[in-house]
């Protein structure tokens, strides 16, 4: 017995030696993964500063040549003509009319997945038609542009004559598609962590599942299905690929989703495929365009935050 | 007595007609998704063969390939990858396990959450505007990388928090008292039991890179590419080479956005087979994730 414990009194002593010798080696270690976690960890507000330095700084270049005025409030869009107008209303209807079209069809089918999953269905088919829905967010945006100027617009040509093949209806009918899960999934969360009590309470004064969903697990949860929406809302605003492909690249100062015209995101595309000098205006002007796109998502994701916020304290 | 039967009878009628009604909107998703990949596949199965797999893109629809886009996606996933994993991992950890509760850390949180929520396109102009004419970097595939990487980093940092959060503090509490520093606690106990989320997080955001198409092209990767970047190996030592970095390139998606604006039909053809190519990788990596985050579930039982 005692010959067994020699040895391991015999080994004890070098490693208790070496341990005293790398206590500061360790404490390096640990200040330096410390301070490199920090680094990699303030990385995402770096991103963001740089963003808002490079929109910045591209787009006072621009409104040193166009007046913040005229570019907020003119109807003309013509960056490559001879006498240039930027007035960039034409490109924001054409990314208000896309989105509403998209969120005619997402909202709303959206909401009742939403309900339909949280109250309705039962488990073994919500597990497995989530998963599925969510697959929807994963198809690449240019396939779903694809998919809109060679099965959708021809097939709405059909049903309605003289539609031209870019149209903004066709892309925002299948960007509504491609939204479905961003405000079906949020929902059904929001939905879900409504509070069993209050829906017994409303089963045992008579409610039925319907009555109950619509009277009582909706309003509970309406911050939360509130922040789906806009984040359905953002996703849509920045969409770029299915605009780009379906909807056209002339700006056109429109209301009617039937014409083509050009997003913010689409004239972005088209500037960038072609190749305008570096400093120039009409590369100047892709940067004031891409501020207010940015502005416009910043809103809507703070407004989304803040309602999404609201509902986890709720409960 | 009869009234209240009627009632009864009205509600359970409304709950059936939402029944129904829920359940055909849950499938107007899914049956559109369904008619999405027979539409591509009718347009684009004929179209892929060995030639189109292996062939540079062609002034001819019918000699034309994808050689060029499929080795331009593999090499930017390469440098995505290599950036947004370990900066995103380490980001999440020091979130869950070193931030202090603070101001600092709070403004971190709101703006991770508003990353997500930046439209790409705003991040090829970042990366144009910063990487391309700031840095004087070409146009790469290293920006390129660089560019996607910045873009999913959240994914990334959302998943392998999730995963973090979900060991419990016993664990911790353990190693603590056996003597483990906080970077061997994360080292040998936190990081290995969340390998799974962080997998997951991982090929989600991947999919998600491979499918991007604007941010690539507003940094100007080009559409028309015929060549492949140099080979990273070499006969002399070191026998890699980092060169393949700094090649022109381009991308699945705008090889297929490029076919697409075409007139001709033809290259229609192509463009679909192409996006068939390109859905049946972002699908196949989604069926992954959801095998693995399936897994993990199961097998992860505190």
């Amino acid at each position: 017995m005692s010959a067994t414990d020699q040895p391991k009194i015999k080994r004890l002593r070098p490693r208790r030696q070496l341990r005293a010798q790398s206590k500061i080696a360790r404490d390096l270690t640990e200040r330096g993964v410390a301070i490199g976690f920090l680094l990699a960890g303030s990385s995402s507000v770096l991103i963001t500063l740089a963003i808002v330095f490079v929109l910045c700084y591209e787009s006072v270049g621009f409104f040193r040549h166009v007046s913040v005025f005229e570019f907020l409030t003119g109807t003309v869009w013509t960056p490559q003509f001879a006498n240039p107008k930027y007035g960039i209303l034409p490109l924001v209807t054409g990314t208000m009319v896309t989105t509403l079209v998209a969120l005619t069809v997402a909202l709303p089918i959206g909401t009742v997945v939403a309900i339909y999953l949280s109250e309705f269905a039962p488990f073994t088919l919500r597990e497995t038609v989530k998963p599925a829905l969510e697959l929807l967010s994963a198809v690449p945006t240019v396939v779903y542009g694809y998919f809109a100027l060679q099965f959708v617009a021809p097939l709405l040509q059909k049903i309605i004559p003289g539609l031209p093949t870019f149209n903004m209806l066709s892309a925002g009918l299948v960007m509504g598609i491609m939204i479905i899960p961003y405000v079906s999934s949020l929902s059904e969360d929001a939905m879900r962590s409504v509070p069993m009590l209050l829906r017994e309470g409303s089963y045992a004064l008579g409610g039925n599942k319907l009555l109950t969903a619509l009277r009582v697990v909706v309003p509970s949860a309406l911050s939360g299905i509130g922040a789906a929406y806009i984040l359905g809302i953002s996703r849509a605003i920045g969409e770029t690929m299915i605009v780009a492909v379906a909807a056209g690249m002339q700006p056109n100062f429109t209301l009617n989703p039937g014409e083509p015209a050009a997003t913010i995101t689409a004239y972005i595309v088209q500037v960038s495929l072609g190749d305008l000098p570096h400093g120039s205006i009409g590369y100047q002007s892709i940067f004031a365009a891409g501020f207010l796109l940015f502005c416009m998502t910043l809103v809507f994701n703070i407004l989304g935050q803040f309602l999404r916020r609201r509902y986890h304290q709720a409960y | 007595m009869a009234e209240v039967t009627d009632l009864i009878r009205a509600r359970k009628r409304q709950d059936q007609i939402f029944n129904i009604i829920g359940l055909v909107c849950t499938f107007v998703g899914i049956l559109a998704l369904a008619v999405l990949l027979f539409d591509l596949a009718m347009d684009g199965l004929p179209r892929i063969n060995w030639q189109f797999l292996t062939s540079a893109p062609s002034r001819f629809a019918h000699k034309a390939g994808i050689l060029s886009a499929l080795v331009g996606s593999l090499c930017v996933m390469i440098v995505t990858m290599a950036t947004a994993v370990p900066l995103g991992v380490a980001a999440a950890v020091y979130l869950e396990e070193y931030a202090p509760k603070n101001w600092f850390t709070t403004i971190i949180e709101i703006n991770i959450a508003n990353l997500a929520g930046v439209p790409s396109i705003i991040y090829g102009l970042m990366a144009l505007g910063l990487l391309v004419y700031g840095l004087g970097l070409k146009r790469s595939i290293l920006v390129g990388g660089l560019t996607l990487a910045l873009l999913v980093l959240p994914i990334v940092i959302v998943a392998t928090r999730e995963a973090l959060r979900a060991i419990p503090g016993v664990i911790r509490e353990a190693a603590y008292a056996a003597g483990a520093t906080k970077w061997q606690v994360v080292r040998y106990h936190l990081l290995p039991y969340s390998l799974g989320g962080i997998a997951t997080g991982t090929i989600i955001a991947m999919s998600r890179a491979i499918g991007e198409t604007a941010p690539l092209i507003t940094i100007g990767a080009l559409t028309y590419i015929s060549f492949l970047p140099p080979s990273p190996f070499q006969a002399k030592p070191p026998f890699v080479n980092a060169q393949w970095l700094d090649s022109q390139f381009t991308v699945l998606p705008i090889q297929m956005f490029n076919w697409i604006s075409r007139p001709t039909s033809d290259f229609h053809h192509n463009a679909a087979a192409t996006g068939l190519v390109l859905i049946v990788f972002t699908l196949a990596m989604n069926a992954v994730a959801i095998y693995v985050r399936y897994r993990v579930r199961q097998k992860l039982k505190w």
